[in-house]
C-alpha cells in the first residue's frame, strides 16, 4: 500500500512535472475525478434554470474537475499551488481562469461574488504542516474564513476530502463550522473501503428549507444521510454515520459439498467453461470404498 | 486571465485594508472568442465593480465601455456585447497585477497570475 501523497511531500513538490503528467494521463484517475466532480456539482444544488454561474474550483490541479464545470455550462476560476499541474491544465486548454495560489493563505477574493465552490481531493492537504512556518490551524482558519466571505448568500461549497483519520476530519469540519458555515458531511458508499467518498457540503448563510444535507449513496442505493445539526449550535461538531449493515457473523457452511448431484453440476460448470471433462457415465460419482 | 477574474481578485497581503482593485501592467494581451450568454452577463452585472472593469479594460486596450452603467442598459444588445467582450474575451497573458496599497507586484505569465504570498506577507 503506497503511503498517502500528503505524507510524502508538500503538494507543490509532490505534484511536479512528472507526477502531474502521470496523474493526468491515467484514465482511471480522469474517470474518478470526473465522477467526483459530477457528484460535487450535484451536491451544489444550483438552481435548475440554465443560467451559467461563476464557480470556484479549489485545488483545480490539471483541470480535470474544471472540465466537468465547463460541461455543465458554468464559468469558473481555478486555484492551485502546483505550477506543474497548472501547466498541464493550460495544455488541456482549461476554460476557466487559473490562479497560482495557496489556499491556506486565504483565497483573496472580493466578498459575496462567488455562486458556488467545489474542491476535489484537495482540502486535506491543509492539515499537514509543510513548512516550519505553517500552522495548520491558522491555514484552515484563513481558508474557511476567506471562502465564507467570498461566497454569495445562500451559496454552497462542496469539498470532497480524503481525511487521514477521524481527528483530521473533525479538524476540517470544526474550522468550517467556526467560519460561519452550516451544513454537514455526506458520505457515499460508507462501507466500501475503495468507493468511500466524503463530501463536506457547506452553506453560506442561513440554511433555508431547501438546503438540507442531501442523502448519500449507499451500496444498495439505500440512503445513509449525515445530518450535522449545526445551525446556531457551534459545539455539536460530531459526524454520525448511520451503520445499517451490522457485520454479519460468519455463517457456517451447512451445504454438503458432496453427492452425485453436486459432482454432475460441477462437471457441467466446467464443460461450460470449456475445460476437458470426462463423459458422465454410470460410474460418475459412484460410491467408492472408504479407503479412497 | 480574463477581466472577470481580475474583477474578483483582491490583494491578500497582511495589513492591507483596500486591496481592490489590483492595478494591471499589461505586457501581452490576447483576445479569445467566448460564447455569448445573456443570462450570465445579467447575473454578473450585479456583482461586477464597474469602475474597476472600465479601467482594467482600458489598460488592456479596449475603450468601448461606458464610464458608468445602470441596470437599464442591460436591455441594449450593443451594451451587452461590449460588456461581454470586456469581461470574457480580453486575456492578460503576460504582465503583472499590482497591489494598490503596497505596490507589490504579482507576476502574470501564460495567463496565470502568481498570487503566492511570501512568508512575511501572510
Amino acid at each position: 500500500m503506497t503511503s498517502r501523497p500528503e505524507l510524502q511531500a508538500p503538494p507543490e513538490i509532490f505534484y511536479n512535472d512528472d507526477e502531474a503528467r502521470k496523474y493526468t494521463s491515467s484514465s482511471r484517475i480522469i474517470d474518478i475525478q470526473a465522477k467526483l466532480s459530477e457528484r460535487a456539482v450535484e451536491l451544489l444544488a444550483l438552481p435548475d434554470d440554465d443560467v451559467p454561474r461563476l464557480l470556484l474550483d479549489i485545488g483545480c490541479g490539471s483541470g480535470l474537475s474544471g472540465e466537468t464545470l465547463t460541461e455543465f455550462g458554468h464559468q469558473w476560476i481555478g486555484l492551485d499551488i502546483s505550477p506543474s499541474m497548472l501547466d498541464v491544465a493550460l495544455e488541456r486548454e482549461a476554460e476557466g481562469d487559473l490562479i497560482l495560489s495557496d489556499m491556506g493563505q486565504g483565497l483573496g477574493l472580493r466578498p459575496g461574488v462567488i455562486d458556488g465552490a467545489i474542491s476535489i481531493s484537495a482540502v486535506q492537504w491543509l492539515c499537514n504542516a509543510d513548512k516550519s512556518s505553517h500552522e495548520p490551524r491558522l491555514r484552515l482558519k484563513a481558508f474557511f474564513g476567506s471562502l465564507y466571505r467570498c461566497l454569495a448568500r445562500g451559496a454552497r461549497a462542496v469539498l470532497q476530502v480524503y481525511p487521514e483519520n477521524v481527528a483530521q476530519r473533525e479538524l476540517i469540519l470544526g474550522f468550517a463550522m467556526r467560519s460561519g458555515f452550516s451544513g454537514g458531511v455526506v458520505v457515499d458508499f460508507p462501507h466500501s473501503t475503495k468507493q468511500r467518498k466524503e463530501y463536506l457540503v457547506l452553506t453560506c448563510g442561513q440554511a433555508s428549507l431547501n438546503s438540507t444535507t442531501p442523502n448519500a449513496k449507499g451500496e444498495d442505493g439505500e440512503s445513509c444521510s449525515d445530518e450535522d445539526d449545526s445551525s446556531g449550535d457551534e459545539k455539536n461538531h460530531s459526524v454520525s454515520v448511520s451503520d445499517r449493515h451490522r457485520p454479519r457473523k460468519k455463517q457456517k457452511l451447512n451445504k454438503k459439498v458432496r453427492g452425485k448431484e453436486w459432482v454432475l453440476k460441477k462437471k457441467d460448470q466446467m464443460r461450460r467453461k470449456g475445460n476437458a471433462v470426462p463423459l458422465d457415465t454410470k460410474y460418475t460419482a459412484r460410491k467408492r470404498k472408504d479407503r479412497f | 486571465m480574463r477581466l472577470l477574474t481580475h474583477n474578483m481578485l483582491s490583494s491578500n497581503i497582511k495589513g492591507v485594508t483596500n486591496g481592490f482593485p489590483l492595478l494591471i501592467e499589461a505586457v501581452k494581451v490576447v483576445e479569445k472568442e467566448v460564447d455569448f450568454n445573456e443570462d450570465f452577463l445579467k447575473n454578473m452585472f450585479v456583482k461586477v465593480e464597474w469602475k474597476a472593469l472600465v479601467e482594467a479594460s482600458r489598460t488592456l486596450g479596449y475603450t468601448e465601455l461606458p464610464e458608468s452603467a445602470e441596470a437599464s442598459m442591460l436591455d441594449s444588445d450593443e451594451f451587452l456585447r461590449k460588456f461581454h467582450h470586456a469581461l470574457l474575451e480580453l486575456h492578460l497573458e503576460d504582465g503583472a497585477l499590482v497591489c494598490p496599497e503596497t505596490g507589490r507586484k504579482f507576476p502574470v505569465s501564460k495567463g496565470i497570475p502568481n498570487m503566492l504570498l511570501h512568508e512575511d506577507e501572510v
